[in-house]
């Protein structure tokens, strides 16, 4: 049905004629030059005298990085495609942060092959599920800068994570650190309806995808 | 593995102009199942050379009701609002998918919600959802004290003007509060400016009564309608945002 099924009478907008832009955007997105906000309750503000960073679960030992601390790690300025679950993508964002491999750094994952997933947690109570995999080897941050300034509190400042192969709800705002677990869990978004994984290019949204 | 939404064929059965720019379609989804109030569907248009285009929208009918409905906004240079607000005629189907989104919820129903009083603060079509929720309110007889504080840029752009009034009017535990921007009629009395601090201070269910507030509309509305609602002592786990930008059109 969903084949064949032609909405009378609509031509859509003049379309984008550059391949090289097309083949960016993922099945049912549309471009946007603005930056949308989105996100389920009010604006956690965190005083960066209290904020921290902490990775944690089954490791020998947990670690932790406060703002001067995170600050100091070296730093990575990326540009990005990023593609919300609520249809708009954005191309050639550019943010700068730690990469999550810098983070995960001095722990001996491959000596704990049990940990196979990580809850990003955050202020406000969010969290989102990934598999470990998905932000090791170059593939995510966690970025204080966007677009050459500090984070804007509604865009997840003062760090938000960034996995811009997954739709963008994976890209945890104000996210505070992980917990490495053994078994997946679903995190908020998860929960309610979204799909656990979210690659955009297979469009898998919902939950079921 | 949880079942997959699946695109469906809606009919539209009737099309009602609520104000100059925007429009409430009112659709017959044979399979549809049911929703929650404050939830929304995906639109998809394909056009004949196959090309597709989707954008979501929030569902104004409580889950009660026969038929669903689609209130939309167009949006001036909107690429799907313009062709459901404009092209759209009864007798044409769409294809939709949903419900979508489990948070920005209310239910009801006896032992469905806690009870709590509900503020309800809306700009513009970001009453659509919240819509959803007083009608599915007024269709349980639910009596819980709600009241919905309304920002409309003039009085001929009050979504479901009428039924509201109406719906208030026949109900003492529900109050309709609006604010009127930009332009006002000869002897307006209520609010006639943006939300602000004093207004929802005025307005707010106090936060001893442990309110339940949800808040839909444009970015900006909603940011500042939650951070004011927290500075009032609201439980940041309390108020359910619902966000819309330009580009939702």
């Amino acid at each position: 049905m969903a084949e064949t099924f032609i909405s009378r009478g609509f031509k859509g907008r003049a379309r984008e004629t550059d391949r090289a832009i097309k083949e960016r955007i993922p099945p049912g997105q549309y471009e946007t030059k603005d930056f949308p906000v989105l996100s389920a309750g009010p604006t956690p503000r965190t005083s960066l005298e209290r904020w921290d960073f902490s990775i944690y679960g089954e490791i020998a030992e947990d670690l932790k990085w406060t703002w001067d601390e995170f600050r100091k790690l070296p730093r990575e300025t990326v540009t990005v495609d990023i593609h919300c679950v609520t249809k708009w993508s954005k191309l050639g964002t550019v943010w700068a942060g730690v990469s999550v491999d810098t983070l995960l750094e001095s722990i001996n994952l491959e000596a704990q092959p049990v940990i196979g997933n990580v809850i990003a947690f955050c202020d406000g109570g969010y969290t989102t599920n990934l598999p470990l995999a998905d932000i090791r080897g170059g593939k995510a941050w966690v970025v204080d800068e966007y677009d050459g300034s500090p984070l804007a509190p509604e865009h997840g400042g003062p760090v938000r994570l960034l996995v811009p192969h997954l739709y963008f709800w994976k890209s945890a705002k104000w996210v505070r650190g992980f917990k490495l677990v053994r078994e997946d869990r679903a995190g908020f978004w998860e929960s309610v309806g979204y799909h656990n994984y979210g690659d955009p290019w297979k469009e898998q949204r919902y939950a079921g995808d | 593995m949880a079942r997959q939404l699946k695109w469906q064929l809606g009919t539209v059965v009737e099309i009602r102009q609520e104000t100059p720019n925007v429009k409430s379609l009112i659709l017959d989804v044979p399979d549809w199942t049911t929703h929650l109030a404050g939830q929304h569907v995906d639109v998809r248009l394909t056009s004949e050379d196959g090309y597709q285009a989707q954008r979501s929208y929030s569902i104004g009918s409580p889950p009660e009701d026969t038929y669903l409905m689609l209130t939309v906004e167009r949006i001036e240079d909107g690429e799907v609002s313009p062709y459901l607000v404009e092209e759209l005629r009864a007798g044409d189907q769409i294809e939709l998918r949903g419900p979508i989104g489990g948070y920005f919820v209310w239910d009801a129903r006896d032992g469905k919600n806690d009870g709590s009083p509900l503020f309800l603060v809306a700009a513009g079509s970001g009453i659509v959802p919240l819509m959803a929720m007083i009608r599915h309110r007024a269709n349980w007889e639910n009596r819980v004290p709600t009241k919905l504080l309304y920002s409309s840029r003039s009085y001929e752009d009050v979504i479901y003007r009428e039924e509201l009034h109406e719906m208030s009017a026949n109900d003492s535990s529900l109050r309709v509060i609006h604010t009127l921007t930009r332009q006002q009629p000869p002897n307006w009395i209520s609010y006639r400016r943006r939300i602000d601090r004093a207004m929802l201070a005025d307005t707010a269910w106090p936060q001893v009564e442990k309110p339940l507030a949800f808040t839909c509309g444009p970015t900006a509305v909603v940011e500042k309608v939650a951070t004011e609602l927290l500075e009032l002592g609201y439980e940041p786990e309390r108020i359910k945002t619902e966000r819309f930008g330009p580009t939702g059109g």
